[in-house]
C-alpha cells in the first residue's frame, strides 16, 4: 500500500467515525429533552405551545453538534486541506 | 472536486464575477416572493380578496409566534425576522423542483443571512438603549466574562450558518445518493422529510433571531 491509499483509507474510517460518534451524543441529548417536554406537556396540557417552543430551540442547539460532525467529516472527505500532500 | 454536489457550479461569467447556481436560484426565490407580494398589493388596492386573507393570516401567525418567544414588542423587527422567515422558507422547498438546489444548501448563502442577524443585533440593541446601554450589557454580570461574550457572539454566528448549511445540504446529498443508488421513487419519502425539516430549519432561524435580537434589547442573556 502506498501512501496516498493510507490516507484514503485512514480519511474514509475516520469520517465514519466522526458520524457515528457525532449522532450519539446528541441522540441521547436529543431524546432526554423530549422525554422532560412530554413530561412536563403531559403534567400541564395548557403550556404544550410555550413547551413545544422551548424545546424546539433546544434541539435545534443540540441538533447543531450533529451537523457539526457532519461538516468536519465531509471536510475530511471532501475539501481535505493535508490531501496535497499524499496525491500521487 | 469542483463538480461535487455540495461545491458551487458556475453557470456563466459576467467578467470576473462567476455568477453560481446558487445566484440564480436566490435571485428565483427573491422573485417568487416579491411576485406573490405585489400581487397582494396589487389586489388589496380594490377590496378584501383571497390573497390578502392568507397574506394576513401568515403575517399575524409569525407575529403571535415571535410575540410569544421575545416577551416583549417585537413590531421593531417584525420585517427582519418574517423575510428571512419567507426567503429561508421558501428557499429550502426550493430544492423540491426538478433540476434547482436550494440556495441555503450553499454555505454562502447562510453565512450571508447569518451575517445579517449578526449585524442586525447591535443595530437593534444600541437603537433601543443607546450605545453606551447597549456595551454596558457585556459588562454584566461581571467583567471578567467579557471575552466569553465577545467569542458568544461569533460562535452563535458560525452555529446559524452552519446549521442551516448542514441541514439543507445533508438533506440534498440524502436524496442524490438514494437517486444514484435506488430507483425513480425511492427517494419520494426522504422529500416529505425534506417539506418537513425546511420548514422547521426556517422557523428555527428566525426563532433564534428573535431571541438573539430581543436579548440584545432587553439586556438579557441569551441562549447560545
Amino acid at each position: 500500500m502506498d501512501k496516498h491509499t493510507i490516507f484514503v483509507l485512514v480519511a474514509m474510517l475516520l469520517a465514519a467515525l466522526t458520524t457515528t460518534l457525532g449522532s450519539i451524543g446528541p441522540a441521547i441529548g436529543q431524546s432526554r429533552a423530549i422525554i422532560s417536554a412530554l413530561d412536563a406537556i403531559a403534567r400541564q396540557p395548557d403550556a404544550s405551545d410555550r413547551i413545544s417552543r422551548a424545546l424546539f430551540v433546544g434541539l435545534a442547539m443540540i441538533e447543531s453538534l450533529a451537523i457539526y460532525c457532519l461538516v468536519i467529516a465531509l471536510i475530511i472527505l471532501f475539501a481535505n486541506p493535508f490531501s496535497k500532500f499524499f496525491t500521487p | 472536486m469542483d463538480n461535487n454536489e455540495f461545491f458551487r457550479q458556475i453557470v456563466f461569467r459576467i467578467g470576473p464575477i462567476e455568477v453560481t447556481t446558487t445566484m440564480l436560484y436566490s435571485l428565483v426565490v427573491s422573485a417568487i416572493l416579491i411576485g406573490l407580494a405585489s400581487v397582494v398589493h396589487v389586489l388589496m388596492a380594490r377590496r378584501l380578496s383571497d390573497w390578502q386573507v392568507a397574506a394576513e393570516f401568515l403575517i399575524e401567525h409569525l407575529e403571535a409566534i415571535m410575540r410569544d418567544m421575545s416577551a416583549g414588542d417585537p413590531r421593531p423587527y417584525t420585517p427582519l425576522v418574517v423575510t428571512l422567515a419567507l426567503f429561508i422558507g421558501v428557499a429550502n422547498l426550493l430544492g423540491l423542483l426538478p433540476g434547482m438546489r436550494a440556495p441555503t444548501a450553499d454555505l454562502s448563502t447562510t453565512a450571508a443571512l447569518a451575517v445579517v442577524v449578526f449585524l442586525a443585533v447591535p443595530f437593534y440593541g444600541i437603537r433601543a438603549r443607546g450605545l453606551a446601554g447597549y456595551l454596558r450589557h457585556y459588562l454584566k454580570p461581571s467583567p471578567l466574562l467579557l471575552p466569553v461574550e465577545v467569542i458568544t457572539e461569533f460562535s452563535r454566528t458560525l452555529a446559524l450558518a452552519v446549521r442551516l448549511f448542514g441541514n439543507v445540504m445533508s438533506e440534498e446529498l440524502v436524496i442524490a445518493v438514494l437517486l444514484s443508488m435506488a430507483g425513480l421513487l425511492v427517494p419520494v419519502p426522504m422529500m416529505m422529510l425534506v417539506v418537513l425539516t425546511g420548514i422547521v430549519q426556517a422557523y428555527i432561524f428566525s426563532v433564534l433571531t428573535v431571541v438573539y435580537l430581543s436579548a440584545a434589547v432587553r439586556a438579557e442573556k441569551a441562549p447560545s
